[in-house]
């Protein structure tokens, strides 16, 4: 029996055994992690879908699969109303109150549109710029600009906030949109330029020499040599930017005014200023829908992330 | 050609001069005051080992960097301060340095459309490049699905549709295969012959220097140490690090003495002595220590007496490496080691005891001290 094992000649892949230690113990890790992740966000998806009355006599674990016809009394009267799934999401996007308003979350969101589309436009574009300038022209002091860069990349939000204050204030656009637009710009540049320096460093150096020599200036080779070279790491900058500013909470608050809360502050302030009974469904609701735009950002750029658009210029 | 046999006949206004070029990066020092003059036409190569400063001689005429001592002349203009776009070079590098998103059009005719040229001129001149270059079908194409001669030769094409009067180099074939360089170097040695332009170029290849160039800048830590001729560089190598540098299997160095000065000076080596007299010295022999250094095909194996053959030395056959041409044999001599270069016909075993003469007139002597020719 040994002797015909042994006489087997190694040809095509090597057989594998079917049990490995190494195999089971990597795979029951995954998927601890995976479950330890993913059970609050099913606890917090079925939660949205239920009504009260399920939320507090139900078990938390279970979904709510039958939707009632139910007594509504308002002061026109009472009417039967046939319950629908979709009823907290409704009310979570139009209705729920803070305080005396009662519009839902949904100029919210819009105003986070207002203020997330300008910042990662005008952040980007700015740091697009300088990071190519201290990559491939430098300038006497380059060098210091670039560490006085990456110093400021460390320096934590907090402690920047009072003096950005008193300038929003000084240049008079305190407590609107545009303050947080240009609060969310600027603390953007450091970690964008530093992002685009290393990448554009990182291009091949005669690239750049090739265009000087055919006469590009600093805007075309920009535009038309490295740009369309800059896809990955541009999906990289809009995703940080997005998701970054999406989420912001404290320059919302600051810089905003409430008028013009974003999505996150608003969300905060449902939570806060609930009267009478807590509405967990329509607060699940809100959460998710101030978390879809990170998601579905996620979840739409990844196959761009790894693309080697560089691919071809040098040596393959 | 007409016009190129023209230029090449007129070579009085030099095409590139250098004129006390020094570069550093801070307190290191690259080049050092460099004066070099090439004439029109003329197919220079700059070879030197890896770090020596060529590319940045290179970057230096092209306009890329820009030197922190020192004059750049085109076509007897002074360009030090031009930008490298009105300098009049087209520059070939050696990662192709393609614009990978733009095809093999766009990327010859990107120089012209920055220069704002008309559409059918640049057409004209896209074709021909493309004609001269065999790349009419591939003219569609994105870098990346071209092979890596194809690429070259694109990136040869962008500087040859921009009409220059100086082609740059810098080692356009050292990311190619042997066959694929060899091809190449045939190929860049006749358009330097149909377009009769002046042409530097960098490489530490010296079969590539050898075969391809006019005259060869042999240089050693950001200096000139020879400018010649590739025959007189081979043969008469000013130095030691020059005569090391070129030929392949390299030069053997025999540790020798000369003794007697002048006219009757003779050379000691081993047991025996060299009779001196087919040597052409750069000046009058002293006795000192000296690097005898003769060419493996300048050592005959077995020989009898004959003109330019020195006496006879007994050896030692070491190893014996079969080229397919010739075959290259380690001979212990005088407990010295040497290789000598024979026809693969002459058979020798590892052991086996010959007689070996050198052609003294082709050998070079240096200075045991400094590496100078004598
Ligand atoms: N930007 C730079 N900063 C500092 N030192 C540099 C810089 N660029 C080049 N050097 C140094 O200058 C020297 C010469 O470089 P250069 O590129 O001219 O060498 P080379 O002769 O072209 O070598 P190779 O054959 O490897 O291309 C090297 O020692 C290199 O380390
Ligand atoms: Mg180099």
């Amino acid at each position: 029996m040994s002797s015909q094992s042994l006489s087997i000649e190694p040809s095509g892949p090597k057989p594998r055994k079917w049990f490995e230690w190494e195999r089971v113990l990597i795979y029951s890790f995954l998927i601890i992690t995976a479950l330890y992740w993913l059970f609050p966000l099913y606890i917090v998806i079925i939660t949205s879908f239920k009504d009260l009355v399920t939320i507090r006599d139900g078990n938390i674990f279970m979904p709510q699969l039958h939707y009632p016809i139910v007594e509504v009394t308002t002061d026109a009267g009472t009417q039967m109303v046939q319950e629908h799934f979709y009823d907290p999401w409704v009310r979570a996007w139009l209705h729920v109150c803070t305080g005396l308003q009662c519009e839902g979350i949904s100029p919210n969101f819009w105003k986070s549109v207002i203020i997330t589309v300008p910042s990662v436009i005008i952040s980007i574009a700015v740091a697009v710029t300088t990071g190519y300038a201290l990559s491939n022209w430098p300038f006497k002091f380059s060098e210091a600009f670039f560490t006085v860069l990456i110093v400021g990349s460390f320096i934590p939000y907090q402690v920047m906030l009072y003096p950005m204050v008193l300038l929003t204030k000084n240049m008079g656009i305190y407590s609107t949109l545009y303050a947080v637009i240009f609060v969310h710009t600027v603390f953007g540049l450091p970690i964008l330029t530093l992002l685009f320096r290393n990448y554009f460093q990182s291009l091949p150096a005669e690239l750049f020499k090739a265009a000087r020599v055919d006469g590009a200036g600093f805007w075309r080779i920009l535009f038309q040599i490295f740009l369309p070279m800059s896809l990955p790491i541009m999906v990289v900058a809009i995703i940080l930017q997005v998701t970054g500013i999406w989420n912001d909470f404290l320059f919302g608050v600051v810089f905003a005014g409430p008028q013009n809360y974003p999505m996150p502050v608003k969300l905060n302030n449902i939570f806060t200023s609930a009267q009478g009974v807590k509405e967990y469904n329509v607060e699940m609701a809100a959460s998710i829908l101030t978390g879809a735009v990170p998601l579905f950002i996620y979840f739409f750029s990844g196959k761009w992330f790894v693309r080697g658009i560089a691919a071809g210029a040098v040596k393959g | 050609m007409a016009v190129v046999t023209q230029l090449k006949t007129k070579p009085s206004v030099n095409s590139v001069s250098i004129r006390g070029l020094a570069q550093s990066y801070g307190a290191l020092q690259i080049l050092k005051q460099l004066d070099l003059d090439i004439p029109d036409g003329e197919f220079l190569v700059l070879l030197g080992p890896s770090g020596c400063g060529k590319s940045t001689l290179l970057n230096c005429i092209a306009g890329l960097l820009e030197p922190t001592h020192g004059q750049v002349f085109i076509k007897g203009k002074n360009v030090t301060w031009e930008e490298p776009k009105d300098r009049g070079i087209g520059m070939v590098f050696q990662s192709y340095a393609l614009y990978p998103q733009m095809t093999v059009e766009r990327n010859m005719s990107f120089g012209l459309r920055v220069a704002g040229m008309a559409k059918d001129e640049i057409e004209k001149r896209v074709g021909r490049a493309a004609d001269i270059l065999q790349l009419g079908p591939l003219l569609q194409r994105k870098p990346m699905q071209l092979s890596g001669g194809q690429r070259q030769r694109v990136a040869i094409g962008r500087a040859l549709v921009r009409d220059v009067d100086v082609f740059l180099f810098d080692e356009p074939l050292s990311n190619l295969d042997a066959k694929l360089r060899a091809e190449l170097r045939v190929e860049i040695k006749r358009l330097h012959q149909r377009l009769g332009n002046t042409m530097i170029y960098v490489t530490h290849d010296q079969i590539e220097a050898m075969t391809l160039a006019d005259r060869i800048a042999v240089m050693k830590s950001g200096a000139i140490q020879q400018l010649d001729t590739p025959m007189t560089i081979y043969n008469r190598p000013i130095n030691r690090y020059v005569a090391g540098f070129i030929g392949s299997p390299g030069m053997n160095f025999l540790k020798s003495e000369i003794e007697g000065a002048g006219a009757k000076a003779v050379l000691k080596f081993g047991p025996g002595k060299i009779n001196l007299k087919d040597y052409t010295p750069v000046a009058p022999l002293m006795p000192k220590q000296v690097a005898f250094g003769v060419r493996p095909e300048h050592i005959r194996i077995n020989a009898g007496a004959e003109a330019g053959l020195s006496d006879s030395f007994d050896a030692v056959v070491d190893i014996v490496e079969p080229m397919g041409s010739d075959s290259l044999v380690w001979l212990n001599v005088a407990s010295q080691t040497m290789s000598a270069r024979v026809e693969s016909s002459e058979q020798y075993k590892p052991g086996e005891k010959v007689k070996i003469r050198f052609r003294v007139g082709l050998a070079s002597l240096f200075d045991e001290a400094t590496g100078d020719r004598l």
